[in-house]
């Protein structure tokens, strides 16, 4: 009788068990914990895309994609539990979300030969290729965002912005401090004075740094912010009547959750992006085909074609496309996560692709290689339209400055080279 | 008059203004503690779930609808109507008012005569266990919440210090509200707490519970009670902040800013807690501006900002090493 019993539990346990052929990708989710809003839409967004992929064209290159959610809270220790917990059953590429989790996978995923993208968040001088061999943060980072920020404020002041005043306010974190050493240089080069106003996590009471910005008169304020902390700045410089086109958030300040508490008041603001914006593409048509009209989206279908939703759909689409050119590269379909790596650092996003996979115009064109795994650092600025309800991009993709990113991504990550014994090169 | 005094009196009205709001934080602590000693880490929690039940409630949103139309593949979200703001604010203490009573019948009743620490993880478990309910109930989007309170600069008194100081100040509409509202609320839980049967039947409790019972008072009663004027101040306090910054799961961690106000003002008193939120606020947005973006004494101290979350606690500790029980709190002597 017990071993009728076993048997029919192992018996039960191999049927419930996934097929071992699947090309894995672990979604490293947060739909619970203080920054679910921002989490749910992203997962949805990824997971979506690849239901997409699954149920339209039957998989990539014949093999279906077997999507893996671990819910990590925003949660660095649950992170890296969801890391150790999945990456056995062959995962391809990890997309943490989160650059807390990011810092503790470097060197995991490098030993472990699993390549990690983080995508406009983690450590920006990952971009190295030649230090960080397993870690792509393509298509643009923070310092190509400070840069763009600063490059479409000397834009409208005619080219300078000399005796001008730029604050930041940053979530007193290491995402938050990211761009510092970027605008602090930027500064020097473009004669603008630098107020840095610092906000705890998690950000719900910032009176005494807009309080600064009333008495300190900046002209611009620049923001590096995420979850509420978002929200109530936003809501603070409603409140202080600061003009809400002089205030620009990085893409992580820049979502519909960011400036609907604010009502019309947000009207006017500005975020950086990577990626186009609404749901006003051709692959949306097949998502709600396939996808959401069919029961099968991730969550409640809600989030389609929001700000983050489409940030997790790009990042699942680029994903996509590496695994291709992996499976290009190696004549194989079912790619292990070192062939994987491959198809990250031989990635070309072209506009021709773009517009192939329903995406036309959608993201900037770039391409990856050993020395780059950074992109081209091109991103736009885009505007929150309150009475509409929507975002719109305001300006083309335009490069952020090289001639002063590409030294400082040199030096920080020859001092992470340094630090860690890591012997650099192609 | 110099512009660094100008600028440090706007700082400090602010200061005054955003204590008031870590008060009717602390408030829900002490009711609850006052009357059963019981650390109430839910609290922050409470706050969060009443604001999302009024944003439901108001909006007509459908409870547990990602739960019905997962398991019945349906696809109710919104019933199509709206509830009035005040309707909807009472309906939400009807529900805090049935939360207070499970709460009771389901862990407090079971945990009578248990020691302090079981009860507090109790109520940590009930903080978890209200974070994933509220989710499930109404979502984890970030919900608008308006009740009609105004919001922005005030215009006269923006003009008015204009006119002395060449130099309006900023007091926020929404503050100024608040400071109304905990005022009321305060003077209302004290003339309760001293004057009606239940308010000294609560106090009975707190001094003793058994004697309390020896004497007929029920304790369930007055638990259910507590935790339901805990629920109403929660309310009152998710509202505020909720208007601020949308309601969203952030919201329960305005706990944290009522810690150091309970340390100063004491676990006991209903004063306390506000004199504790006024200190608390004026310190911490005064040590910001002075020392951590150096805007005194010529910048001679200058700790590059973000002081005031550490700084609360840093003053809550030095008038703890004076008064131990907190400004307001009871003395307790316990004789070997």
């Amino acid at each position: 009788m017990k071993q009728k019993l076993l048997t029919a539990i192992a018996a039960t346990m191999m049927a419930a068990s996934p097929a071992l052929a699947d090309l894995v990708i672990v979604d490293t989710s947060y739909r619970t914990g203080p920054y679910a809003a921002n989490g749910i839409p992203f997962s949805d967004g990824y997971q979506d895309y690849f239901t997409l992929l699954n149920e339209r064209d039957g998989g990539i290159g014949g093999e279906a994609v077997r999507v893996v959610e671990c819910e990590t809270g925003y949660n660095t220790e649950k992170g890296v539990e969801c890391y150790e917990a999945t990456k056995g059953e062959g995962a391809l590429v990890y997309q943490p979300l989160s650059t807390g989790i990011t810092y503790q996978l470097i060197p995991k995923a490098t030993a472990d030969g699993i390549p990690l993208h983080t995508m406009g968040y983690g450590r920006t001088s990952a971009k190295n290729g030649e230090v960080f061999k397993y870690v792509f943060n393509y298509p643009a980072n923070y310092w190509d965002g400070a840069s763009l920020a600063i490059t479409h404020l000397v834009e409208q002041n005619g080219g300078s912005l000399d005796g001008k005043k730029v604050a930041l306010v940053y979530h007193n974190s290491a995402y938050g401090k990211e761009p510092i050493r970027t605008l602090e240089v930027l500064a020097e080069k473009h004669g603008y004075e630098l107020m840095l106003l610092p906000v705890d996590h998690p950000g719900q009471e910032q009176k005494s740094q807009w309080l600064q910005v009333r008495q300190q008169r900046p002209d611009y304020v620049l923001m590096w912010g995420w979850g509420v902390m978002n929200q109530v700045a936003v809501q603070e410089a409603v409140n202080i009547r600061f003009p809400m086109e002089n205030f620009i958030g990085i893409w992580w300040s820049g979502s519909e959750n960011d400036v609907k508490p604010a009502g019309d008041g947000a009207n006017g603001y500005k975020a950086l992006t990577f990626h186009n914006v609404g749901s006003d593409y051709p692959i949306y048509a097949d998502l709600a085909k396939y996808v959401v009209d069919a029961g099968k989206a991730a969550g409640a279908g809600d989030q389609v074609g929001s700000v983050l939703y489409n940030r997790g759909m790009y990042a699942a689409m680029l994903a996509a496309e590496a695994i291709k050119t992996a499976q290009e590269m190696h004549g194989v379909s079912d790619i292990t996560s070192q062939q994987m790596r491959d198809g990250m650092e031989n990635l070309e996003i072209t506009e021709a692709k773009m517009a192939g996979l329903g995406l036309p115009n959608f993201g900037p064109e770039f391409k990856v290689s050993c020395q780059n795994h950074g992109g081209n650092g091109f991103g736009a600025v885009k505007q929150w339209d309150a009475s509409a309800g929507e975002w719109s991009l305001i300006t083309e993709y335009y490069q952020s400055d090289q001639d002063v990113i590409t030294p400082l991504v040199k030096e920080d990550s020859a001092a992470f080279a340094a630090e860690n014994n890591i012997e650099a090169g192609c | 008059m110099p512009e660094t005094l100008v600028f440090a009196m706007e700082v400090f009205l602010n200061g005054l203004m955003a204590g008031v709001l870590y008060a009717l934080v602390a408030l829900g602590f002490v009711l609850i503690y006052k009357a059963s000693g019981i650390f109430n880490y839910a609290q922050g929690v409470m706050a969060l779930f009443s604001a999302m039940t009024l944003v439901g409630i108001m909006n007509g949103q459908v409870p547990f609808a990602h739960l019905i139309n997962a398991t019945f593949g349906t696809d109710l979200h919104y019933f199509g109507w709206n509830v009035p703001a005040l309707l909807a604010i009472l309906l939400t203490v009807v529900v805090m008012i049935g939360l207070a009573w499970a709460v009771n019948q389901i862990i407090f009743r079971h945990l009578v005569n248990q020691e302090p620490i079981i009860l507090f993880m109790a109520t940590i478990g009930l903080a978890y266990f209200l974070e994933g309910f509220g989710d499930i109930m109404w979502g984890a989007d970030i919900k608008k919440l308006d009740v009609g309170l105004p919001q922005g600069i005030n215009e006269a008194i923006d003009e008015a210090t204009f006119q002395i100081f060449d130099y309006g100040f900023f007091i926020d509409n929404l503050d100024i509200v608040a400071t109304i509202i905990a005022a009321a609320l305060v003077f209302a839980l004290i003339v309760f707490a001293q004057y009606s049967k239940q308010g000294r039947a609560m106090r009975a409790v707190a001094d003793d519970h058994q004697a309390a019972l020896s004497v007929g008072i029920s304790l369930n009663f007055i638990w259910v009670m507590v935790w339901s004027l805990a629920g109403f101040v929660a309310l009152v306090a998710g509202i505020m902040w909720g208007t601020k910054s949308g309601v969203q799961f952030s919201l329960s961690l305005i706990a944290l800013k009522a810690l150091p106000v309970l340390m100063l003002g004491g676990f006991t008193s209903i004063p306390g807690a506000i004199v504790g939120g006024l200190i608390i606020g004026v310190g911490e947005k005064l040590f910001e501006f002075c020392f951590g973006i150096g805007q005194c004494f010529g910048g001679f101290i200058n700790l590059g900002g973000a002081t005031e979350l550490w700084f609360a606690y840093v003053l809550a500790l030095i008038f703890l090493v004076f008064r131990p029980q907190g400004l307001f709190g009871e003395k307790i002597i316990e004789r070997v």
